[in-house]
C-alpha cells in the first residue's frame, strides 16, 4: 500500500508547495521594483549560504552544528526521498544514503528539541514549538518507510493499522517540511531565506570582510513621487522577501539597546509586523516578545494600508520607529542578513518628508540644519572660535595638503573641543601636513539622514562635496565616526569619493611609522567602548586598541565589545527624538564599563563621549583616544634633527 | 486643511504669510510668526484656511513660501508685486473680494520694513477690528469669535470680537508644525494679478540690518537662589511714572523731557 501511496503523497506535497510558492512570490512582488541580477544571485547563493550565513550562525557553535545536521540532513533526505520513493530509484546505495540523511536529521532534531524545552525569551514560541516534533516526524517517518524499500523489513509492515499510522507521520512531516515551506510556518525561512540570500539588496556585503553599511540614497528627482515607505508595498520586493526570511531567533532582540532600555522597539517584532502587513491581518498570531509596553493583538495592517496611522493605531506606532539608534547590532547579529536599519530609515523618511512628523526636538534640529548648516543653530561663522588661539591652517589658504582635518559639529561643543585640541596637538607633534576647511565646513548630514530628512542630507552633502572638490588632499581625518561613515560610505553615491581615516586609525599609523612617541601609561585600568559607526559600520576594531596598546594600556574588555559592542544611545538622532523607556541606554553602557572595574573608558566618538559623560554618578572617567595620546606625548628620540614644521608646535594644556 | 464636516458653516480664514529671514545666516525661510499664524488657523475649530502672500516671486522667496505649503496645504495664492511696491492696496483688494471671516498675520515681518504696521493699515482700510498678540482662536459662534490674547508673563485675556476681523500673532502662540518636504514641493503657487502701486517713500529710505533694541539691565541684588528666582518671576513693578490725562502737547513734551533727564538719556 505504501509503495503506491508514497509517490502520490510526495508529488502532491510538491505540487501544493509550488502553488504556495507562487502565492508567496506574488506577495513579495507587491513591492517596488529593485534591480538585482537574478541569475548571478542564484549562482552566488550556495556560497552566500555556506560561507557568509554560516559565519554568522557559527557564532553559536551548538546551534550552528544543530542547523548543519538538521538542514543538511533534510535537504539530502528530501532529494533522495524524491528519487527513491517519488521516482522509484530504489537502489541500495540511494536508499542507504537516504537512511543516513534521515538519521542525521533526526539527531539534529533532538538538539532542536532540547533547545525548545526551556527556550530563552528571545525565541518565538507558537508554531515554532512544534518544529522539533515535525522534524522528527519527517526524519523518522521517511526512515521507517525506507526500511521496507531496502528490504530490511518485510514489505507488508505488520498490520495495515501500523501502515496507516506511519502514513500519517509521513504526511505530517511532508506538510510541515515541504508544504509549510511556502505556505507559512517555521519552514518558510528555508524557502524565503534562500531566495533572500540570492536576491539580497546589498549584494556587496557578502564575501570575506566585506561590509555594506551606507544608506541608499532616495531619488528626489521625481517631484510627484511619494517619498519613503508609507505602506508595506512601498518597500522594494526584495526587502519584503527579506522580511519573510526571518527565523524569529531573536538574536536581534537580545542585542537591541532600545529593547533593553524598555523603549517600544523590538527588531524581531518589527520584521514580523512587516510580514503581517505584507500579507494583511493582525499581529495576534505573533508568539515572541512584544514591543516593551505595547500589548500584542492591537495592531493590524494591509499591503496598501499605512504602516503608521495618522490617528490611532495601524501596523506600527511611530515611536517604535524613532526608538532605533541605528547601531546596526541587529543587522550584525541576524543570521538571515535582514536589513532592519534600512527598513526603519525608509519608514522614517516617509514620516519626515511626507507627514512632517519627526518627534520632539527633531524639527528644530532639522530647521537648524537647513538654516545654519549645523544642528545646534549656531552661527556658521563661529565654527572656528574654539581654535582662535591655535592658528589652524585653512584649506582656502593652502589649497593642497596631505591631510584634511574634518572637524564635525563637535567644533561647537565645549567637550569635543578638548578632543579636537588634543588631536591638533598630536598632528603637530607628528608633523603632519594638514589643514581644516574652517567656516566652509558644514554638518555632514548624518543626523538629518537618520532622521529621515533625505532632502536636507543631500543638500548638505552636495554642498560639502562641492567645497571638497575645490581642494587637493590625500585623505580626510576626522575624530567623528559619524562624519567618517557618511563621508566615506555615503557621499560616494552622490559623487564624492574620499579616503577617510578615523583619528584612531591615523594615529595608529603615525605611531607605527615612528612619528609619535609616548611616555608609559601610569593611570589605572582602562576599557574601550567601540563606537557603532566606527566598529560595526566600518569594521575598525583594531586600530583604537593598537593605539591604546602603544600607550602601554592593557584594555580590560567589556563583555560586549568589538562587533557586539553595545550602543551608547547617541546614534540615529535618538537623543533628539528622545523616546521614553524604562532605563537609559548610556546608563546600561556605563554599567558595562563599571563591570570591568575600569576607572577610565576610552572612546573615539563625540556622540559616545557626550552620552557616556551624561551618566550621573558614573564610576569611570570618559576620555577620547586623542586626549590620551596627547597627554602621553613625548619628544621623539630621532626628532631633533627634523626641520621645523610649517606651523610652530604650540605648547599647550589640553 | 480639510474643514471638519460636522461644523456646518466653515470658518473662512486667510493667513497672510511673508518670506522670512534667518537672523544668523539671512537665509530665506518661512517667517516664524506667520508660521505660528498658520498653525493657529489650522487648530481653530472648523477653519478652512487659505494662504495669501503679496510680493516678489523669485527662487529664494518661492523656497520660503513652499515651507508654508509643507505644513499641509495644496496651494498658496501669490499676488505678484514688483520689488519695492506697496503691497497694501493689492492685499486689501484681494481680501475685500474674497471676504474671509478672519485674517491672521504675524505681528511683524522678518525683513523689509518690519514695522508691524501692515495689519493695522489693512484693518483701517477694510474697517475691520484688529486684535494683536493672539494666542488661540477658541471658537466662532453667530459671527462672533472668542479669542485668547497673550499678555506679558503668561497671562491671557479672553476677548469676543465680531467678525470679520484681523488678528496678529506673537511669540506666545503655539509653535508651528514641521514643514514636510514632499507636500512643500508638490504644492501649487497660484499667481494672482493685481495692480502694482509704487511706494515712493520706500525708494528714498536706506536699509540697514536692524539691531536688537537695547534693554535696561535688570540688576538683581539677591543673595540666595530663592531671591533670584523671585526677582526673575516677579511682575514688572511700574513704581514710578505718572499718567497724564488731557495734557496739552507742551505738558506732554515737558514730562517726556523730564523723564529723559532723570534717566540720564539727555545730559543737562
Amino acid at each position: 500500500m505504501l509503495e503506491t501511496l508514497l509517490p502520490i503523497l510526495i508529488i502532491a506535497a510538491l505540487g501544493v508547495a509550488v502553488a504556495g510558492a507562487w502565492r508567496r512570490v506574488r506577495l513579495w512582488r507587491q513591492g517596488r521594483p529593485s534591480a538585482v541580477p537574478l541569475l548571478k544571485g542564484l549562482a552566488a547563493l550556495p556560497r552566500r549560504y555556506l560561507v557568509d550565513l554560516h559565519h554568522v550562525v557559527g557564532r553559536d557553535k551548538v546551534m550552528s552544528n544543530t542547523h548543519v545536521a538538521t538542514a543538511g540532513g533534510f535537504v539530502a533526505a528530501a532529494v533522495l526521498m524524491i528519487l527513491v520513493h517519488g521516482l522509484g530509484f530504489a537502489n541500495p546505495v540511494l536508499g542507504g544514503l537516504l537512511l543516513a540523511a534521515c538519521a542525521t536529521m533526526f539527531a539534529g532534531s533532538l538538539f532542536v528539541a532540547r533547545r525548545r524545552r526551556n527556550p530563552p525569551a528571545r525565541l518565538s514560541r507558537g508554531p515554532w514549538m512544534r518544529l522539533p516534533k515535525s522534524l522528527m516526524a519527517f526524519s523518522l517517518g521517511v526512515f521507517l518507510v525506507t526500511l521496507p524499500t531496502m528490504g530490511i523489513l518485510p514489505a507488508v509492515l505488520g498490520s495495515w493499522l501500523l501502515a496507516l499510522a506511519l502514513t500519517a507521520v509521513v504526511v505530517w512531516g511532508l506538510a510541515e517540511m515541504v508544504v509549510g515551506m511556502t505556505w507559512g510556518g517555521p519552514m518558510k525561512h528555508a524557502f524565503a531565506g534562500a531566495l533572500h540570500l540570492a536576491f539580497h539588496r546589498r549584494a556587496e556585503r557578502f564575501g570575506e570582510g566585506n561590509r555594506s553599511t551606507g544608506l541608499k540614497a532616495l531619488d528626489l528627482e521625481d517631484h510627484d513621487a511619494r517619498l519613503g515607505v508609507e505602506t508595506p508595498a512601498d518597500f522594494t520586493w526584495n526587502q519584503l522577501l527579506g522580511f519573510d526570511a526571518c527565523v524569529q531567533c531573536g538574536r536581534c532582540e537580545a542585542v537591541c539597546p532600545a529593547f533593553a532600555a524598555g523603549q517600544p522597539l523590538n527588531p524581531k517584532k518589527l520584521i514580523q509586523d512587516m510580514v503581517v502587513g505584507m500579507a494583511g491581518g493582525t499581529d495576534a498570531a505573533y508568539a515572541g516578545s512584544p514591543y516593551p509596553g505595547k500589548p500584542i493583538g492591537e495592531h493590524q495592517g494591509s499591503p496598501h494600508g499605512p504602516i503608521v496611522a495618522q490617528k490611532g493605531q495601524a501596523l506600527v506606532d511611530a515611536e517604535t520607529l524613532w526608538s532605533c539608534t541605528t547601531c546596526r547590532a541587529c543587522v550584525e547579529e541576524c543570521p538571515m542578513m535582514i536589513e532592519h536599519v534600512d527598513a526603519i530609515v525608509d519608514m522614517r523618511r516617509f514620516l519626515t518628508l511626507e507627514r512632517g512628523e519627526t518627534p520632539n526636538k527633531a524639527p528644530e534640529v532639522l530647521d537648524n540644519l537647513i538654516a545654519t548648516d549645523n544642528p545646534g543653530g549656531f552661527d556658521p561663522g563661529a565654527r572656528m572660535h574654539w581654535a582662535a588661539d591655535l592658528d589652524l591652517p585653512l584649506m582656502a589658504d593652502l589649497q593642497q595638503v596631505d591631510v584634511l582635518l574634518w572637524l564635525g559639529d563637535g567644533a561647537y561643543d565645549m567637550r569635543n573641543q578638548r578632543t579636537l585640541r588634543a588631536l591638533v596637538k598630536v598632528l603637530r607633534a607628528a608633523e603632519v601636513d594638514f589643514a581644516v576647511l574652517g567656516n566652509e565646513e558644514r554638518d555632514s548630514g548624518d543626523v538629518a539622514r537618520r532622521l529621515g530628512d533625505e532632502a536636507t542630507f543631500q543638500s548638505l552633502a552636495r554642498r560639502n562635496i562641492a567645497t571638497l572638490a575645490k581642494y587637493r588632499f590625500q585623505h580626510i581625518v576626522t575624530c567623528d565616526p559619524h562624519s567618517f561613515h557618511v563621508l566615506g560610505n555615503e557621499y560616494g553615491e552622490l559623487g564624492g569619493h574620499y579616503r577617510v581615516y578615523h583619528h584612531s586609525t591615523f594615529i595608529a599609523e603615525l605611531y607605527e611609522s615612528g612619528r609619535l612617541a609616548f611616555r608609559p601609561w601610569k593611570g589605572g585600568s582602562v576599557t574601550y567602548h567601540d563606537p557603532c559607526y566606527l566598529g560595526r559600520y566600518n569594521g575598525e576594531f583594531e586600530a583604537p586598541r593598537n593605539v591604546l596598546r602603544a600607550l602601554g594600556i592593557q584594555v580590560a574588555e567589556m563583555e560586549r565589545s568589538g562587533f557586539r559592542s553595545r550602543c551608547c544611545g547617541g546614534g540615529g538622532g535618538a537623543p533628539i527624538t528622545d523616546i521614553p523607556g524604562k532605563r537609559r541606554i548610556p546608563d546600561m553602557r556605563m554599567n558595562d564599563v563599571e563591570a570591568t572595574g575600569a576607572s577610565l573608558v576610552a572612546v573615539g566618538c563625540p556622540q559616545c563621549t557626550a552620552m557616556l559623560e551624561g551618566v550621573v554618578d558614573a564610576g569611570a572617567e570618559v576620555r577620547d583616544i586623542a586626549e590620551l595620546v596627547a597627554d602621553a606625548l613625548v619628544a621623539r628620540p630621532a626628532a631633533k634633527a627634523t626641520p621645523p614644521s610649517r606651523q610652530p608646535v604650540l605648547e599647550e594644556e589640553v | 486643511m480639510q474643514p471638519e464636516k460636522s461644523m456646518a458653516p466653515a470658518l473662512a480664514v486667510t493667513v497672510l504669510v511673508s518670506v522670512g529671514r534667518h537672523p544668523l545666516t539671512g537665509r530665506r525661510r518661512r517667517a516664524d510668526r506667520d508660521a505660528r499664524g498658520v498653525e493657529l488657523a489650522c487648530s481653530a475649530p472648523g477653519a478652512k484656511v487659505s494662504l495669501l502672500h503679496a510680493g516678489v516671486l523669485d527662487e529664494a522667496s518661492e523656497a520660503a513660501l513652499r515651507d508654508y505649503l509643507g505644513m499641509g496645504f495644496e496651494a498658496l495664492t501669490l499676488i505678484e508685486q514688483a520689488p519695492g511696491a506697496d503691497v497694501l492696496p493689492a492685499l486689501a483688494e484681494r481680501l475685500e473680494a474674497a471676504a474671509p471671516q478672519l485674517v491672521i498675520a504675524g505681528e511683524r515681518a522678518e525683513q523689509g520694513e518690519g514695522s508691524g504696521l501692515l495689519p493695522y493699515l489693512l484693518a483701517e482700510r477694510l474697517g475691520w477690528p484688529l486684535v494683536n498678540g493672539l494666542a488661540a482662536v477658541e471658537g466662532v459662534e453667530d459671527g462672533i469669535a472668542t479669542l485668547l490674547q497673550a499678555l506679558p508673563r503668561g497671562q491671557r485675556r479672553r476677548l469676543r470680537v465680531r467678525l470679520p476681523a484681523i488678528l496678529t500673532v506673537d511669540a506666545a502662540a503655539p509653535a508651528a508644525r514641521q514643514s514636510a518636504f514632499g507636500p512643500a514641493r508638490r504644492g501649487r503657487l497660484e499667481v494672482a494679478e493685481a495692480p502694482v502701486v509704487e511706494d515712493p517713500a520706500l525708494a528714498e529710505w536706506q536699509m540697514v540690518p536692524a539691531r536688537k533694541r537695547p534693554k535696561r539691565l535688570k540688576i538683581v541684588k539677591a543673595a540666595s537662589a530663592r531671591e533670584r528666582f523671585k526677582a526673575a518671576a516677579a511682575k514688572a513693578e511700574g513704581g514710578g511714572g505718572q499718567v497724564l490725562a488731557d495734557a496739552t502737547p507742551e505738558q506732554g513734551a515737558e514730562a517726556i523731557l523730564k523723564l529723559l533727564r532723570e534717566e540720564g538719556v539727555l545730559t543737562r
